[in-house]
């Protein structure tokens, strides 16, 4: 019982960062700053609701349990949490090299593009 | 000799989990395939033989330490990203900017730690790594403050154990 309630929580608490890194991807106001929605809400609405399921295998709703599946959902969860952030970083980069100009705010600075024109 | 024994343990529980099957044949399997990629690549794994055993512990039982702490950070910057998305007031405090600093951190994997873990952390992510700087993308004026060396620290006091003589990699 205690953890269904947890499974469910997790999985639901998961679909509500997705849901805000999804509407982060809309509104924020270029690529840099959307990869902030993208890269770090999938990454933690994953790992929850991969968890959730991971604990439904625990217990399922009739009272049997699957270990093995168990396992392989937290081998999931390591894979994530290793490639997800990787991938961000990748993308940043590949958009930065590719020339795609940053918006900077009123108090900024870019720090990559004031030591990129030194010779 | 122990260091080629932990890679088989290591390979062998990977085995078990992901084929699911415990019966001798498929066992039987797993142990041959195991020992024969700890023959041939063992040296692939743990590149450092000299750190003894006990010191590899004490550092996996500081990363799980540390990974627990990482965790609590990506929650707390998945809700800030949440707060910054769906509240049109806080839209305002968008003002991103790509800023630098330098680490003390020396060797690759002790970077690549830092990098996913600034990626992971409330509003920064890492764009590059030249040498020894890091060209982070922050989101808000906040959020690049935040990057006070606290998690560079951490990673360090991971890895940070007097050397015993001789040992240096």
């Amino acid at each position: 019982m205690i953890l269904d309630i947890i499974a469910i929580l997790l999985i639901v608490a998961g679909l509500v960062f997705f849901l805000g890194a999804a509407v982060g991807l809309v509104r924020f106001p270029d690529f840099y700053s959307r990869m902030h929605a993208a890269g770090k809400g999938d990454t933690l609405s994953n790992l929850l609701v991969v968890l959730g399921f991971a604990i439904h295998e625990l217990r399922h709703f009739d009272g049997s349990a699957d270990v093995i599946v168990f396992c392989k959902l937290l081998a999931i969860c390591a894979f994530i949490m290793l490639t997800s952030p990787t991938a961000t970083h990748a993308l940043m980069d590949a958009g930065y090299e590719d020339g795609i100009e940053p918006v900077i705010g009123e108090d900024g600075e870019n720090a990559l593009a004031a030591d990129r024109k030194k010779p | 000799m122990l260091y080629r024994l932990l890679i088989f343990a290591l390979l062998m529980a990977t085995w078990l989990v992901f084929s699911g099957l415990f019966d001798a044949f498929h066992t039987t399997l797993g142990i041959l395939s195991a020992a024969f990629v700890t023959w041939i690549s063992s040296d692939l794994l743990f590149a450092d033989r000299k750190t003894t055993l006990s010191r590899r512990i004490r550092q996996a039982g500081r990363m799980v330490h540390y990974l627990l702490w990482l965790l609590w950070q990506v929650v707390l910057s998945n809700i800030d990203i949440l707060r910054l998305a769906l509240s049109p007031s806080r839209m305002k405090e968008v003002q991103p900017r790509i800023v630098k600093f330098h680490t003390g951190l020396k060797s690759d994997f002790e970077k690549f730690m830092l990098a996913n873990s600034i990626t992971l952390t409330p509003g920064t992510i890492t764009v590059k790594i030249l040498g020894d700087a890091f060209y982070v993308h922050a989101i808000s004026k906040h959020a690049a403050d935040g990057l006070d060396g606290e998690m560079e620290r951490r990673i360090a006091a991971i890895f940070a154990e007097p050397e015993p003589k001789g040992a240096e990699n």
